[in-house]
């Protein structure tokens, strides 16, 4: 098992899509579920990363994850032909995929991405799928095509504007959960306070919303109870009780302040590697 | 030093014309193990003691009584003749004592460091019971590690059987799982060890830390099984990459040992506990040893808080070595919270005694109410209890009980809860067909055989809460068990 990266695209300045080696996870995984990565062998930080999507076939899986730190920015380095350093998984429950009927699928920003193979799922199990895909701008907006394919209706929704309807999710979803009948489900995954927001949208409407939770991870088995959230004022564990909860168990605002617990630390962390990245180049540049 | 030898060498002349009595073996001062010096050693994650010399060894080997008896051999759970192999040590014959002690431990190396030998070998030692301390019983875990550590450079490869061409899957590469990996190769089985981390040792190497156990040991030990040809493969996660049904009817796996562990972090279920600043143990000790966290910026890539007062509640092994890591992290302060007395403390008195030289402020009788936070979900205190011993319970130890409004507050910005874990439910959600009792333990029979035909089972995720030594006891009853169960299969 080599983990090599057959296929590269940058979807947006910060976010790109890998295709990588990884033929037993490609075989088993299903929607919903998620691998742990990281970048190097050894001293990696491990990471959590829904699959995108999986070809059994070739062996290889979908990952699309946004340039945020140290670890991210080196695999976003990596190139076609580049390996990552490990690869682990499927984890977590797979998606509870059945006919539910008309389910809304509300993704924002990177969170399109673990969207679509769970929305492409309950589609092919006879559900009317409406998508409401939203991004900052126009230039973060991933996915589009890919969700046009798979949705009965597709609503496209910008922060400023600079693309598809100037809104936030939270507008259409309003809408189409006013229509009568109202959806079934819907399920919601983006940014945690877009997902705690649409939460709050379906809940007046009672319209039961999943939402897949992308907390901080150490073995993604349940050893190390770093990811764990409070639902329905319960402990669960994101990696072996999720990563789909109720969303209008969720709290949402305790999970946030988890997620940021290392934020200056990873944030000197990064800056140390884009300056010494910037150095090598000098170095180059010298050299030449 | 030439005190020691001086003393030795008068024993071993007694010895040799059988002068060597009870009253002279009493006489002889336990020998105490060479360690780091503490004020040293907060600053380093090297490891804290330092094994005897020779003479030492010696000197203590020569302590034994040599009872007919051997009730030390009674406390071990492996039942490895102890008597034999510190006789054999008094003798001067290392390379026999190791011999002996390889009869029945694999990893001598490993449970001469871990093994809580004051409540098995050592708890019924003569020795000990003589002078009514067990601190005074013959130190056979360090006898043990001395043997073990002479012989690490030569760590030969055991002989193997003819392929028989079956085929045995070892789930978790902690413990238990090498010893069964090595019993049903020298089989001459095909072995696979699927391993969920990016490297080998389970327990050893995510949660003992590099200052108790070195990583290079357990190293020597996964190093010796591929040279077995046992094939380890990690980032596997049996249930979720492959189910066991898929390795045995799929991937012609003929039986399949469970050694996953525990692994399911037990919380106190108080507020705060979901602030930040507030770790499992399993998660602290993790970020810190497999993932060196203590290299954060400089090499390694995975954060842990950077503390200046800590709690740590509990009061086990892991309880002490999540503590003594923290001081080694740079905590100015390490609070260690234990709702009962330092009596009843399940850890191995050496951890309790080097974690007070180190520093940690033993805080008993107390227990935690809440965590309390600041406006940013950051941790800022933790209310505690005081508590008084009551009467015994169902455990025997008593029962501690709240002092009413004994409330106070210790200053601290992280805590680490180091309570003991549930069992891990991956495999449970995964297999149908096995049994599990109400804990979410795998139920076995004397043989570690599990409800499914194939399927043997053993460690924490068997007991619940054990150690590296019951482990391993399991690993071989489970291997023997395999290895009569392919030899019939045709």
């Amino acid at each position: 098992m080599a983990f090599q990266i057959v296929n590269k695209e940058q979807l947006s300045e910060n976010v790109f899509m890998i295709d990588v080696e990884a033929p037993l996870v490609a075989r088993a995984r299903k929607a919903g579920q998620f691998v742990i990565v990281s970048a190097e062998e050894e001293a990696g930080e491990r990471i959590p990363l829904t699959i995108a999507g999986a070809d059994a076939e070739q062996g290889t899986i979908r990952l699309i994850f946004q340039r945020v730190g140290k670890a991210t920015a080196q695999m976003a380095q990596f190139e076609k032909g580049d390996s990552l350093g490990y690869v682990a998984g499927p984890l977590g429950q797979p998606t509870h995929i059945e006919k539910f009927g008309t389910v809304v699928c509300i993704g924002g920003g990177i969170g399109n991405a673990p969207l679509l193979p769970i929305a492409s799922a309950l589609k092919e199990a006879g559900n009317t799928i409406i998508s409401i895909i939203g991004a900052r701008n126009k230039e973060l907006l991933i996915l589009e095509d890919e969700f046009k394919a798979i949705s009965d209706e597709l609503i496209v929704v910008t922060d400023d504007g600079s693309y598809g309807r100037k809104a936030l999710v939270t507008e259409p979803l309003t809408e189409i959960c006013s229509r009568d009948p109202k959806p079934d489900l819907a399920i919601a995954i983006g940014p945690a306070i877009m997902m705690k927001f649409c939460c709050e949208t379906t809940k007046k409407f009672e319209v039961p919303t999943q939402v897949s939770l992308n907390t901080i991870m150490v073995d993604g088995t349940g050893m190390c109870g770093g990811c764990r959230v409070e639902v329905g004022g319960q402990t669960k564990f994101v990696c072996v009780d999720g990563p789909e909860f109720d969303g209008h168990q969720v709290n949402f605002d305790l999970m946030t302040r988890r997620m940021s617990a290392y934020k200056t630390l990873e944030q000197k962390a990064y800056e140390k590697f884009k300056e010494h990245k910037c150095r090598i180049g000098l170095n180059k540049k010298d050299n030449a | 030093m030439t005190q020691k030898k001086t003393l030795l060498q008068e024993l071993i002349e007694k010895q040799k014309a059988g002068l060597l009595k009870a009253k002279d073996r009493y006489e002889i001062p336990s020998q105490d193990m060479p360690a780091q010096d503490p004020g040293q050693r907060r600053t380093n994650m090297n490891e804290v003691a330092l094994g005897y010399t020779a003479e030492e060894a010696r000197l203590e080997a020569m302590r034994c009584l040599q009872c007919k008896t051997a009730p030390c051999m009674k406390g071990c759970p492996v039942r490895i003749r102890i008597k034999d192999f510190v006789s054999a040590i008094a003798d001067g014959d290392d390379a026999e004592a190791l011999k002996i002690i390889k009869e029945n431990s694999l990893l001598p190396a490993v449970c001469g460091r871990v093994c809580p030998q004051e409540v098995q070998c050592q708890e019924t030692c003569t020795v000990g019971l003589k002078f009514k301390d067990v601190d005074k019983s013959v130190s056979i875990g360090r006898l043990e590690r001395y043997v073990a550590d002479l012989a690490k450079k030569d760590s030969a490869i055991p002989d193997i059987a003819p392929a028989t061409g079956k085929k045995v899957a070892v789930i978790g590469s902690g413990p238990g799982g090498i010893v069964v990996a090595a019993d049903v190769r020298r089989a001459g089985h095909e072995v696979t060890v699927f391993e969920a981390f990016h490297k080998p040792g389970g327990v050893m190497v995510y949660g003992i830390p590099e200052f108790r156990l070195p990583k290079a040991i357990v190293q020597e030990e996964i190093d010796v099984l591929k040279k077995m040809g046992v094939e380890i493969i990690c980032n596997f996660i049996v249930g979720r990459t492959r189910t066991i049904q898929e390795l045995m009817a799929e991937d012609g796996y003929d039986a399949v040992y469970v050694g996953v562990g525990a692994g399911l972090p037990k919380f106190m279920n108080i507020d705060g506990e979901h602030l930040v600043g507030v770790y499992s143990a399993n998660e602290y000790l993790t970020r810190a040893n497999l993932m060196k966290a203590y290299q954060f910026g400089k090499g390694a890539e995975t954060p842990i808080a950077v503390s200046k007062n800590v709690a740590v509640l509990g009061g086990g092994n892991v309880a002490m070595d999540s503590a003594r890591m923290a001081v080694r992290l740079g905590a100015e302060n390490v609070y260690l919270v234990y709702r009962r007395s330092e009596k009843e403390m399940p850890a191995r008195i050496e951890e309790v005694h080097h974690a007070k030289e180190e520093g940690v402020q033993f805080c008993v009788l107390q227990n935690p109410k809440r965590v309390l936070g600041d406006d940013n979900g950051n941790v800022i205190g933790l209310e505690c209890l005081r508590y008084e011993l009551g009467e015994p319970d169902e455990s025997g130890r008593r029962r501690p009980v709240a002092i009413e409004g004994s409330e106070f507050v210790l200053d601290v910005d992280t805590v680490i809860v180091a309570i003991g874990n549930g069992a891990n439910p991956l495999i449970q959600q995964t297999t149908p067909g096995l049994e599990f009792n109400k804990w979410g333990n795998i139920v076995v029979d004397e043989n570690c055989k599990t409800s499914l035909e194939g399927v043997y089972a053993g460690g924490d995720i068997v007991l619940g809460a054990a150690t590296v030594i019951l482990a391993m006891g399991q690993g071989r009853i489970a291997a023997a068990a395999i290895n009569r169960c392919l030899a019939e299969k045709k």
